[in-house]
């Protein structure tokens, strides 16, 4: 149990657990030489791009490709016609048309495919498909879409999920009561490298994939279903990945570029620019929320209601567990007495939304601790004593009735930001201090500084009974006289820093010093997905598990081979150790030429479905709590916000590679603060106005201020090592400190996130 | 696509008369954005990075001759003091690889409503120089250079050969909001000149009409009010006024980077601060 900080010495040690390990892919990624997917490449290779409908809503009458086709150097234009499988993929639902057949129900939803021998070939020739669409009423207004006069989406209605959630006394009486209503706009993952990939047939009707994705087994479930193929000749192998943040989970240019192959014989590759990442993956959903909270005078929360409807667009993608995350974590790290939840995840005719860091808590958060803070000043508490006060604690129940059985520590996290020391006022002699930097728009006339809190709990792994597993292949065997581990996972790498753990943990369960991370790819189990900050639990778990069966194995063979018993023996510095320490062999010389390998497939902790009536039920795995401070000064009569400071504490359970969790902290908290005063894809009757990052806005160097970061290690005893998910807590508790410390500074209630100069204004 | 790329002046002249549907470049900041994302195809394009004359600035009169083909990073080490108002916007461009390629010239060529240099260009009373193998230069007014959103009066056969702008005569300021604190287009700008050698004030306004332009309400307004002789302090009805002014002139939309009321509501502001800091820094100067 200790707390360190962002001056931990950067040791690399012997790179075992909890040493600062240096990234095997780190000099090649700030070197510029590491393959993204956007890298792939193959001599005999075509380009395939996506003809994307213009409309929101509207009817298929026809499609005459004859044009395109007739376009020299185009070797094939597929439409829903040429999908030989189910025409249909979806993470949850398989809802989705791989080329939309009779109806488009979003602009941006792929209607045709080019292949072409260069990729200006190919977009010339899709330009040239006619489409004959009649262009029906869009439904885009998600307030709307559970009227019964709304247009209908699917046939089913234009309900994905209601969530309802009742516990305690119904309607309790409460001496304080505060309400409000937040809205939330459509965040962006805005990943660096845009989608890629390329597919190669293998001249028997099958075909390898090569993508940058979060998690293989799904993808390849959802392309084996279209492609009408099994599993077994279709391959995935996981391409360079340039971050991820959720908006990888659902299938992108997988299938076009395997339907392209398939059909023309040779490599496809497909790769979208920027502006057509903006309309090839998903958002974070859009959220309308209204929330009331009853206390007793002295501040104790007595009960919670919430109603939050999620926009999730036109196709179900995951919004039905976000609507979960929403409802079950939707009041945020609080102990209430009674709780009234309902949470609606609707179809519309926007951009569809699932899956980005922080999947439903993010949205709740800001209305939650917004709340928490109007709280605060009814009672008279500040904001730090407020949640204090009523922050869970271990053994508390939460608004599911699961009991929190590890720490909780909501309380200590607010009482160590906040006696972080505060940042001095800024500097009248740098430009770029001062809210508008270099734009030079004020020299303090008008800057007011405020200060914010925020802290926030969010599940690790998947939930609501979700069977969610990984798979782990370790091989240990002598390479060039030297033990070498070989670690197998279909776990994609997405920037993260999951192959330096793996590295990390057959190091120090084996007590070797070189081990590789085999490429990821579908000849092994599946590992679940790179999200819900989950690999380093559930992965590093099956890591873990299938090296200790791989040196389970190593240490009978020693045994026999030595004639002594096999308890207390174990593996250290390449060599045999008895339980004195004596060196009783050399690991190469007990392997000889043989190999040890063992495939494992490891669970976490069964998670359960919660009661469809009260929302009730253990429906989480395990919790991670961060708490944010943020310093800003606004000018007010500008409405321009330079955060001073944005400073954390964060329980980890346990900091495997403490420079890597330093960093997600400092990502997420950026990505945090920049739906909190900037990112937004601006929706409008149903068309994407912004598709590019000259007008999607993410921070700069000169948004985002240096961080102090406190990592707690509070041992979760339920999970390997004891480590607790990372990636996704800064991301929740980051933006709802900067919007409380931007509200504390100019005195507007500003419930509508991001937060625009116009509203600081109120012009 | 041909890609022309003229090593002399004449040469490129030449190949803009022959060649009317060429794209100019010169440096492709905003050139290169278009076509990476597929919104332009031209025929040609006629780099002009590698014309000489084009990379010069030299002192005429009491003018700056600036080479169209200069790039902010210069206008910031080389021209801060002699163009202030131009050096602070130039810091305003992107980021300082957008600064080291992008050029004053290029900004004009673009004519764009949010081209930052474009503000301090009308408030210091700039003239652009235009050439033709044909008609020779021909120069005008940057004010009637600007003929509608990114339109301009640049003829099928010219080039912007330079700027002329005055040497600055008294302080000039220019700010610029934006929704992120660097790397970021302008919701709306505006500068402001003070010319106390013949009692005037310039203007001008970015990112708030079809084009850029000035202010000339509120020059004249000012002009005749400051007190130029005893340099008394700024009256902050005037420069409340000033900036109302300002506001006035504008002509903006909402759209998607903000709003028609918040542009003008932050052009007031700006304009007034930008004022007030200019004639301050005129009586700390007397």
């Amino acid at each position: 149990m200790t707390a360190t900080t962002t001056a931990a010495p950067a040791t690399t040690g012997t790179g075992r657990i909890g040493e600062n390990a240096v990234r095997p892919d780190g000099t090649l990624k700030v070197t510029g030489e590491f393959a993204y997917a956007s890298d792939l490449w193959h001599d005999d290779m075509v380009w395939g791009v996506t003809l994307r409908s213009p409309h929101p809503h509207a009817r298929i009458r026809g499609i005459d490709v004859a044009e395109a086709l007739a376009v020299p150097g185009v070797t094939a234009v597929l439409t829903a016609d040429d999908v030989p499988g189910e025409n249909a993929f979806g993470l949850e639902h398989a809802d989705q048309p791989v080329l939309a057949a009779d109806v488009v129900r979003y602009e941006g939803e792929p209607v045709a495919l080019v292949a072409a021998d260069h990729p200006e070939t190919a977009r010339r020739a899709a330009r040239r498909i006619r489409v004959d669409y009649e262009v029906l009423p869009a439904l885009t207004d998600p307030l709307r879409a559970l009227d019964g006069d709304a247009p209908q989406v699917h046939p089913g209605g234009n309900l994905v999920r209601h969530l309802r959630l009742r516990r305690g006394e119904p309607r309790p009486e409460a001496p304080v009561v505060v309400s409000l209503d937040v809205e939330v706009g459509m965040q962006d993952q805005a990943f660096l490298g845009p989608e890629s990939g390329l597919a190669v047939p293998d001249g028997e009707g099958g075909v390898d994939l090569y993508v940058a994705t979060q998690w293989l087994h799904v993808d390849q479930r959802q392309v084996c279903l279209a492609l009408g193929l099994p599993p077994e000749r279709v391959r995935l192998t996981l391409a360079g990945v340039g971050g991820a943040f959720g908006g990888r989970e659902d299938l992108s240019v997988h299938v076009h570029a395997c339907l392209l192959a398939l059909r023309t014989g040779r490599p496809v590759k497909m790769s979208y620019g920027r502006e057509e990442s903006f309309y090839g993956h998903v958002h974070r959903h859009p959220a309308w929320m209204t929330y009331e909270f009853g206390a007793e005078r002295d501040g104790t929360l007595v009960h919670g209601r919430a109603r939050t409807v999620l926009d999730g667009g036109a196709y179900a993608s995951s919004t039905a567990a976000v609507v979960g995350n929403a409802g079950t974590l939707g009041l945020g790290p609080y102990r209430f007495g009674s709780v009234e939840v309902d949470v609606y995840g609707v179809f519309t005719h926007n951009p569809p939304c699932g899956a980005m860091r922080g999947f439903g808590c993010v949205q709740t958060a800001f209305a939650v601790e917004a709340l928490m803070d109007r709280l605060a000043e009814a009672v008279g508490l500040d904001p730090v004593e407020i949640r204090r006060r009523n922050g869970l604690r271990e053994g508390d129940r939460n608004i599911t009735g699961q009991v929190v059985d590890s720490a909780a520590p909501v309380a200590e996290l607010v009482e160590r930001v906040a006696a972080m020391p505060l940042p001095p006022p800024a500097d009248p002699g740098d430009p770029r201090a001062r809210p508008g930097a270099v734009g030079n728009t004020t020299r303090g006339e008008g800057v007011r500084r405020g200060v914010g809190y925020a802290v926030t709990y969010k599940n690790v792994g998947f939930s609501e009974g979700f069977d969610d597993y990984s798979t782990a292949r370790v091989r240990l065997q002598v390479t060039a006289g030297e033990p070498v581990a070989a670690v197998h996972t279909a776990a994609a790498e997405v920037g993260q820093g999951l192959v330096t753990v793996q590295q990390q943990i057959a190091r120090t369960e084996l007590g070797v010093d070189r081990v590789v991370v085999v490429p990821a790819d579908t000849s092994v189990g599946s590992a679940g997905s790179t999200s819900a900050s989950r690999q380093t639990y559930v992965t590093g778990g099956a890591v873990r598990a299938a090296c200790e069966a791989v040196r389970a194995a190593v240490l009978r063979r020693a045994a026999v081979a030595l004639d002594v018993a096999v308890d207390g023996l174990r593996l250290d510095g390449g060599k045999v150790l008895a339980a004195d320490g004596a060196v009783l062999a050399a690991l190469a010389d007990v392997l000889g030429d043989d190999a040890v390998e063992e495939t494992v497939e490891w669970r976490h902790r069964p998670t359960h479905a919660i009661d469809p009536e009260t929302g009730q039920g253990d429906a989480h795995v395990q919790f991670a709590f961060s708490a944010h401070r943020a310093v800003v000064d606004v000018d007010v009569e500008l409405g321009l916000v330079k955060v001073v400071a944005l400073d954390t504490a964060q329980d980890v359970g346990r900091a495997l590679n403490p420079d890597a969790v330093v960093g997600q902290i400092h990502g997420g908290s950026a990505q945090g603060l920049g739906l909190a005063l900037m990112e937004e894809v601006v929706v409008t009757d149903g068309h994407v106005r912004n598709p590019s990052f000259t007008d999607y806005l993410l921070p700069t160097v000169l948004d985002m201020p240096p961080m102090r970061v406190e990592v707690l290690e509070y041992a979760d005893p339920h999970a390997p090592y004891g480590v607790r998910g990372v990636g996704e807590p800064p991301t929740i508790s980051s933006g709802p400190a900067v919007a409380a410390a931007v509200r504390a500074a100019c005195g507007r209630p500003l419930t509508r996130l991001p937060i625009r100069p116009e509203h600081i204004t109120g012009t | 696509m041909d890609f022309l790329q003229p090593a002399t002046w004449s040469e490129a002249l030449a190949l803009r008369a022959e060649r009317p549907d060429a794209l100019p470049l010169a440096g492709g900041t905003d050139v290169m954005v278009d076509l990476t994302f597929d919104r332009r195809r031209p025929a040609a394009l006629l780099d002009l990075t590698r014309v000489p004359d084009l990379q010069e600035w030299a002192l005429e009169g009491d003018r700056v001759r600036l080479g169209a083909g200069v790039p902010y990073a210069r206008v910031l080490t080389e021209l801060a003091g002699r163009l202030p108002g131009l050096a602070i916007a130039a810091r305003t461009v992107g980021s300082p690889q957008i600064r080291t390629r992008g050029t004053v010239g290029g900004n004009l060529g673009s004519a764009s409503p949010a081209g930052d240099a474009h503000p301090p260009l009308l408030a210091a009373g700039a003239e652009v120089e235009l050439a033709s193998a044909a008609r020779g230069t021909r120069r005008l007014p940057v004010a009637d250079f600007f003929t509608g959103p990114k339109r301009s009066a640049l003829a099928a056969d010219e080039l912007i050969a330079a700027v002329l702008v005055p040497v600055a005569a008294g302080p000039q300021q220019f700010c610029k909001v934006g929704t992120r604190n660097a790397m970021v287009i302008a919701v709306t700008s505006v500068a402001v000149a003070l010319h106390p050698d013949r009692r005037a004030v310039g203007t001008g306004i970015g990112s708030a009409a079809p084009t850029p332009r000035r202010a000339p309400k509120a020059e004249q307004l000012v002009a005749e009010e400051l007190d130029w002789a005893g340099r008394t302090a700024l009256d902050d009805g005037l420069a409340a006024e000033f900036g109302h002014r300002v506001a006035a002139a504008a002509a903006p939309i909402d759209d998607v980077r903000g709003s028609a009321a918040y542009r003008r509501h932050a052009l007031a502001v700006m304009a007034r601060r930008a004022l007030t800091w200019a004639w301050d820094d005129l009586r700390r100067a007397a």
